[in-house]
């Protein structure tokens, strides 16, 4: 039995929406194994980030049904850690208190909070040194660079240790160095603790390298037109980014995007 | 740069004496009669031989703002954290609020005193409506803007609307408060000189009409200076507790 689910889904925002036939996104249909790590490809605004909000359970499906971890869902998914594209620590706490306001909201740590804070916070700076932040506990995120940011803002998203973590474009405001650096850490978490990612990009050779399978999801009408497993074998290095393999894939992907852009009659646009 | 900042830090010393110096000129040069517009030294004067009345007459003034000061907090942060939590709240409240700031506060005070008589509760009163607004808006504003993504990541993890506002709302507003309160506190003291100048019977306010109707003019413009000092050592005290507590707010100007 697959750990997430989407049967025929499709969402409108609201009700004058719905009536007029206006939907964000389109029959989706999807099933992820457990530990699977999906990436969803497409170009702005087709309807990635309303794909996020379905499968957290922050938005009902208009048609069709959602189920992950073998239950229907019916609210917010405690299951599940989020990040974005903008880190939003708060500037008030430190990186280490900011990874740990998760456990100060959701249950099981939320009651235990005062008794075990001390094993709470060794929890955390073990997240933040397996991402290389041990010694910047303490300073506050203005302190950090924007990479660093981004790594503790993944921690907050994995401390009360979700079964799936959804990434929304979250190295889409670094620079290329410091984003292939922040895929081999993804990656190695990933291998490590086997916890499922749905990771929305527009960055091609990313979801290549990181996802075992690519969606591909087109704009307006907001539907998969591309199902791809990426069979490269793991554990994958930066290097494989380079091999023939790895550029065809991304080339046939591209090749879909464009397929997928000239219904709307633009044209193609730069994808990285 | 080491002599430009020290230049910085005395800067409003250093206008102070010369806008005093100016001033003394100016009354010296032109002539100008002390019932009309008395010079600093004159006023200096005037702050030694009154002393013990100006000082019980600043007290009185400085309490009574405090009061209504402390009760302008009180409301102005629940209203604030009610219409900046509620958008229904906002919808409704916010337009009655901005009619009720414009009515002058000087129209007002007759209507206190009808209501609670000549004395402290017009005074108390006067401060606390003109200054709670800036307050009621800053702390609503605070709340208004949180991160969208911010919030879904609390709302996946079950966060309620209450754990958003405490965690994140409001410490997120207290650097709008701290500035609100800067403004809030030297309303707070000119609501309560209003009341005792239509209506008082001690304070500054009370003082400076007695003087005025005198023809006193030194004693009247040493009345203002007293506020002046109150007002301004009000504000600094805020200014010092916000740099201690919101410090992170106010990075940019630390790091120069």
């Amino acid at each position: 039995m697959s750990f997430v689910d989407f049967r025929g889904v499709w969402l409108a925002y609201n009700d004058e929406l719905l009536a007029q036939g206006h939907y964000a996104v389109e029959d989706i249909s999807l099933q992820v194994n457990n530990g699977e790590f999906i990436a969803i490809v497409g170009p702005s605004g087709c309807g990635k980030s309303t794909f996020m909000k379905l499968a957290t359970g922050l938005k009902m499906p208009s048609k069709g049904t959602i189920t992950i971890g073998g239950a229907p869902v019916t609210g917010p998914l405690k299951i599940s850690g989020m990040a974005f594209q903008a880190p939003s620590l708060l500037p008030w706490r430190s990186t280490l208190h900011n990874v740990l306001l998760p456990l100060e909201i959701v249950e099981p740590y939320r009651s235990s909070f005062k008794n075990k804070r001390r094993e709470y916070e060794a929890k955390a700076r073990d997240l933040l040194k397996s991402v290389g932040l041990a010694g910047y506990e303490d300073k506050f995120p203005w302190q950090l660079s924007g990479g660093m940011q981004q790594r503790a803002s993944i921690c907050r998203a994995l401390v009360h240790e979700p079964k799936m973590l959804l990434l929304d474009e979250p190295f889409g405001a670094l620079d290329a160095f410091t984003r292939e650096e922040l895929w081999c850490t993804l990656r190695d978490l990933q291998a490590a603790q086997k916890f499922n990612v749905i990771l929305v990009t527009h960055d091609l050779r990313e979801s290549v390298f990181l996802a075992d399978t690519v969606y591909v999801m087109s704009k307006s009408p907001g539907r998969f037109v591309v199902k791809r497993a990426i069979d490269l074998p793991r554990p994958r290095d930066l290097e494989v980014t380079y091999t023939p393999e790895f550029t065809d894939i991304v080339h046939e992907l591209r090749g879909h995007i464009g397929a997928s852009r000239q219904k709307t009659g633009s044209p193609s646009a730069a994808v990285s | 740069m080491k002599v430009s900042r020290r230049v910085e830090r005395w800067s409003p010393l250093i206008v102070l004496i010369a806008v005093l110096l100016l001033w003394q000129l100016v009354v010296v040069a032109f002539g100008i009669a002390e019932f009309i517009f008395p010079s600093p030294w004159q006023i200096a004067l005037q702050f030694a031989e009154f002393q013990s009345a100006l000082l019980e007459a600043a007290w009185k003034t400085f309490w009574v703002t405090m009061l209504g000061f402390a009760l302008s907090i009180a409301v102005g942060v629940m209203l604030g954290f009610l219409i900046g939590s509620s958008r229904l709240a906002y919808t409704a409240l916010y337009p009655l609020m901005v009619a009720f700031n414009a009515v002058p506060k000087a129209a007002v005070v007759p209507i206190l005193v009808v209501w609670f008589g000549i004395g402290l509760g017009p005074g108390v009163l006067t401060a606390f409506l003109i200054s709670f607004f800036p307050i009621t808006v800053n702390i609503a504003t605070g709340l208004a803007t949180l991160e969208p993504e911010l919030e879904d990541v609390l709302r996946v993890l079950g966060a309620r609307r209450w754990d958003v506002l405490i965690k994140v709302g409001l410490p997120r507003s207290m650097p709008y408060f701290y500035a609100s309160l800067k403004v809030a506190i030297t309303l707070a003291f000119v609501g309560t000189v209003l009341a005792e100048m239509t209506a008082g019977d001690s304070g500054i306010g009370y003082l400076m009409q007695t003087a005025g109707s005198q023809q006193r003019m030194p004693l009247a413009f040493a009345g203002l200076v007293t506020i002046g000092a109150m007002a301004m050592a009000m504000y600094e005290l805020f200014s010092w507790i916000e740099k201690r507590t919101t410090g992170w707010a106010h990075r940019g100007s630390q790091a120069t």
